[in-house]
């Protein structure tokens, strides 16, 4: 199919300053069991293409579902007309933006193929999930499913580039519900498809899937009877499942130029974060380390280049603390003069790139979970994410977990639940007083990350370790 | 469209064998989008896009595929050949499924409204008009949307509407803006003009040195927009049979222990009286409306044909949560809301909202565009944004003051995937002890 439409997009391209195409075709599958009953396989197949056209100045896009020559030509005079429509009055002169011109190819990791095991076999791990899921009559839902998608990209500009990018995504999901009374309480396999990663069946394995339904109901279980979270300011240990989270909010949100040039000010919201503070801003504690690494062979939002032909590289974003470098791609560099990183990005063929976190993650220090423990005189350890709220300048937060256990004395006593923690993400980052190691570290991904006029959901990576703050307000539920 | 869509399914339905039945769907839309920033265009495009969900049934069996299409009736024909065989080749080995559920009583519909849409270029010299010497940040999308189902048995029905919808703000500065929307079917130079003109009167406001509170409680009026994100919430499985059944909805008190809300709140699920299409991907007609909640009742809930077949109950929507959100209006005057308030917060929006507790139905969220700190009946000063944290039992129970007499109206601006047609239609609502906390 790519090479039909290249020839197409090749016999219609039009005499303007800069045109791309970006054809994607993506294949889904969905494999679930419910409370031991198989649900219907879903399967879809979305195959599209975006044509850009830059000219005058002024930037428009057209994509469409028809990708006969036919329907190239009508995207490509609607582009046309839409770059016209924006030529002299957009926020950027497009015309001085230097489009890449990238000739390359990605191909994701896949060691074990998706097609390579039976679907009766994949249904079969499924239906033992469940079985081990049903441990108690308070159990009263359970489910285990994996989402796979296939995806192909072909992007290729007038001006000679070509990237051809493949990769197979892996999204399990599970969890288990226990109810007494009006008392319900969901353990999950990593909240919202949290285990998601780029490869192939593979995946299941390293993310522990097979061995952890059984854990997931005692765990709920646990929490029909535990004692709400206590209330008051103490330390928070976060679990890599949560970090996860709260890189993503109040780290990668108010760091895309875009926020900060206020594209998304009718919508996702602004950032405390300002042009100037690059460079200059202690953004958290000495010990906090982020970067932004989409060369990372098996998390979930890995590529060669971004949508708009950037070449993939690893970057510091926070170095020792300081604020270095904002998520912006070529627009958005060309805006600000900051420096940025290839992170322009599309949900589909559908939607135009705009800046969004790929892989952004916390490097890992030097303590072990033992020694993060041990130095707690009194506080909580919180995993997994079941609520997030934040303010529109990415500052306010308010986020809760699944499962928590309180420590006292440098012990962990008991199980505690719906924790949860608020904080403001200019101080609380300055709060972080201890940072797990590699044994700690967690590599997660969520194909949910909402953002965007018109909306896009995309997908998303974070890797962290465990990390330990000082004097957060906690509290629990009624 | 709507022919090419039922020639399609003419074809298609032949297909299938004569112990299959097979249930189409499709999802179309044919949008421009123009996003703005500092009134100027930041991104303007279109998105032509169609879908076929195409499901096939043999006894308890069933297998489904979702294909996009070009349009063209030749070329999509083959396409949704290769699928077809994929599903009968799939279709023997897949398990019986004991929650297959389908409408097989022939019911067909059409529901086509008119195009009188603007040219685009028309309407972004009017928004960049509005904007000249101001700050103006948001969307403007238009254009057709469809949605069609057909089956083997016959049944056709059709969905076709033409609409627009301008979702932005007038930024004063910092985070403080006047947040706005016009939405219809054909674009009014002087309705759009009047909604312009409230919200620089509005945003004039925001220009007053802003108020910092303390956290605590206050008295608050929620306008109907942030009564609308309010309420919303219980839409995450509140009103769903199976969110009931497994004991996962917020609302599972009222089921399970005989918690109320106020007896001022009555919520419907008015499909007549919405924007979205009366029939679902299984062939079945919605009620045209379900009370979901009377006089702070639990009354009844979304039953999906899987939950149905699962629970023994009566289909009424394809999904279980509402499309067309409506609250029954109450008795404080319109006009009066700021008399009534005295002292305490007026909040146009709530942003970011998330259960804290699901179980309890407590929210959090922030408040966010045009909050005002009222003294005596009169607007002092903007607000900086708040964390609320409270319970939809306490807020919409025992701390209710009232609703207002006049709803609002409030199609979606959501665009994820593709453009929505649902809608709230809610009044305002004057709450006493409503909890800040950060």
């Amino acid at each position: 199919m790519m090479e039909a439409v290249e020839k197409r997009f090749r016999e219609v391209m039009p005499d303007v300053e800069f045109c791309s195409l970006r054809v994607v075709r993506e294949n889904d599958e969905t494999l679930s069991v419910r409370q031991s009953v198989q649900s219907p396989v879903y399967r879809s197949e979305d195959a599209g293409c975006m044509i850009t056209v830059v000219d005058g100045g002024g930037l428009g896009y057209a994509a469409t579902s028809d990708l006969s020559t036919a329907g190239l030509k009508r995207a490509v005079d609607r582009a046309r007309k839409f770059a016209e429509i924006s030529a002299t009055r957009s926020v950027v002169n497009f015309s001085q933006v230097e489009m890449p011109a990238p000739k390359g190819e990605y191909i994701g990791p896949e060691i074990k193929p998706w097609r390579s095991v039976s679907q009766d076999e994949k249904f079969h791990m499924l239906h033992k999930a469940n079985e081990r899921m049903q441990i108690d009559s308070r159990i009263v839902d359970f489910e285990a499913s994996i989402l796979h998608i296939s995806h192909e990209m072909l992007y290729l500009t007038s001006t000679g580039g070509r990237v051809f990018q493949q990769y197979s995504l892996i999204s399990p999901s599970m969890y288990a519900t226990a109810n007494e009374g009006s008392q319900t309480q969901t353990r999950t396999f990593g909240s919202l498809r949290g285990n998601s990663r780029q490869g192939g069946l593979e995946i299941l394995e390293k993310c522990n899937f097979t061995k952890v339904p059984h854990q997931l109901a005692e765990e709920a279980i646990e929490l029909l009877t535990a004692e709400n979270c206590p209330t008051g300011k103490m330390s928070l240990l976060l679990g890599a499942d949560q970090m996860m989270l709260q890189i993503h909010e109040s780290i990668g949100h108010p760091l895309e130029l875009d926020r900060i040039l206020g594209d998304e000010r009718n919508y996702a919201g602004t950032s405390f974060v300002k042009p100037y503070m690059f460079g200059n801003y202690q953004y958290g504690s000495e010990l906090l380390n982020v970067t932004f690494d989409p060369t990372i062979a098996d998390q979930f939002a890995s590529y060669g280049y971004d949508d708009d032909g950037l070449k993939a590289e690893k970057q510091f974003i926070i170095k020792d603390g300081m604020l270095v470098r904002g998520l912006g791609g070529v627009t958005s560099q060309e805006r600000t003069g900051l420096p940025g990183v290839a992170d322009s990005r599309a949900c589909s063929w559908n939607r135009p790139p705009i800046d969004r976190m790929a892989n952004l993650n916390v490097e890992p220090g030097n303590k072990t979970l033992p020694e993060l423990i041990e130095s707690i005189e009194f506080g909580v350890y919180m995993k997994t994410n079941k609520s997030w709220s934040i303010d529109d300048s990415r500052n306010k937060f308010q986020f809760g977990c699944e499962y928590g256990q309180l420590i006292e004395n440098g012990k962990i006593t008991k199980v505690v639940k719906n924790p949860n923690y608020r904080g403001i993400s200019e101080s609380f980052w300055r709060s972080l007083s201890g940072v797990g190691n590699r044994e700690t570290f967690g590599l997660y991904g969520t194909p949910y990350c909402g953002k965007g006029e018109p909306n896009q959901c995309v997908r998303v990576g974070h890797a962290s370790p465990a990390c330990l703050f000082d004097s957060v307000e906690v509290f629990g539920g009624e | 469209m709507k022919q090419y869509f039922y020639d399609l399914a003419d074809k298609l339905t032949k297909r299938c064998d004569e112990n299959q039945i097979m249930l189409l769907e499709l999802s179309a839309e044919d949008s421009e989008f123009v996003r703005f920033n500092n009134s100027l265009v930041r991104q303007a495009g279109s998105v032509t896009q169609t879908y076929l969900s195409m499901e096939l049934i043999e006894g308890a069996k069933h297998a489904s595929e979702s294909v996009t299409l070009s349009g063209d009736l030749e070329a999509d024909l083959d396409r949704c050949d290769v699928a077809l065989n994929t599903l009968k080749k799939h279709l023997p080995g897949t398990a019986d499924d004991p929650y297959l559920l389908y409408s097989q009583d022939v019911q067909n519909s059409e529901q086509i409204g008119t195009n009188k849409l603007p040219e685009i270029s028309h309407v972004v010299d009017a928004i960049l008009s509005a904007g000249e010497g101001r700050d103006l940040v948001g969307i403007f999308a238009q254009g057709m949307i469809a949605k069609g189902f057909a089956n083997s048995l016959g049944q056709r029905n059709w969905f076709e509407t033409h609409s627009f919808n301008f979702d932005w703000c007038f930024y004063s500065h910092a985070d403080k803006a006047a947040k706005c929307s016009y939405a219809g079917f054909e674009w009014d130079s002087v309705e759009f003009d009047l909604k312009v003109t409230s919200a620089i009167e509005q945003s004039e406001l925001l220009k007053i040195e802003p108020k910092t509170i303390q956290p605590g409680e206050y008295k608050v009026y929620l306008a109907p927009a942030a009564l609308a994100e309010l309420t919303e919430m219980m839409n995450w499985g509140g009103f769903s049979l199976k969110q009931h059944k497994i004991k996962s909805t917020p609302l599972v008190k009222m089921t399970t222990e005989g918690a109320t809300l106020s007896d001022k709140i009555t919520i419907r699920e008015n499909t007549a009286a919405g924007l979205s299409a009366n029939f679902t991907g299984s062939g079945y007609i919605k009620p045209d409306c379900i009370t979901l909640i009377e006089n702070g009742e639990y009354k009844n809930s979304l039953v999906s044909p899987r939950t149905a077949k699962e629970y023994s109950a009566e289909v009424n929507t394809g999904t279980e949560s509402t499309q067309s959100f409506e609250i029954a209006p109450g008795d404080i005057p319109s006009q009066k809301v700021l008399d009534k308030l005295g002292t305490g917060i007026y909040c146009n929006t709530l942003w970011y909202l998330n259960f804290s507790d699901r179980t309890a139905a407590r929210v959090t969220g922030m408040t966010r565009f045009a909050t005002f700190w009222v003294e005596d009946g009169k607007i002092v000063a903007p607000l900086n944004v708040m964390r609320f944290d409270e319970s939809l039992y306490r807020a919409l129970g025992e701390n209710l003051i009232g609703l207002t007499d006049q709803c609002e109206f409030i199609p979606s601006a959501s665009t994820y995937a593709a453009r929505s047609t649902a809608s709230h239609r809610v009044p305002g609502a004057l709450i006493d002890n409503f909890k800040f906390t950060l």
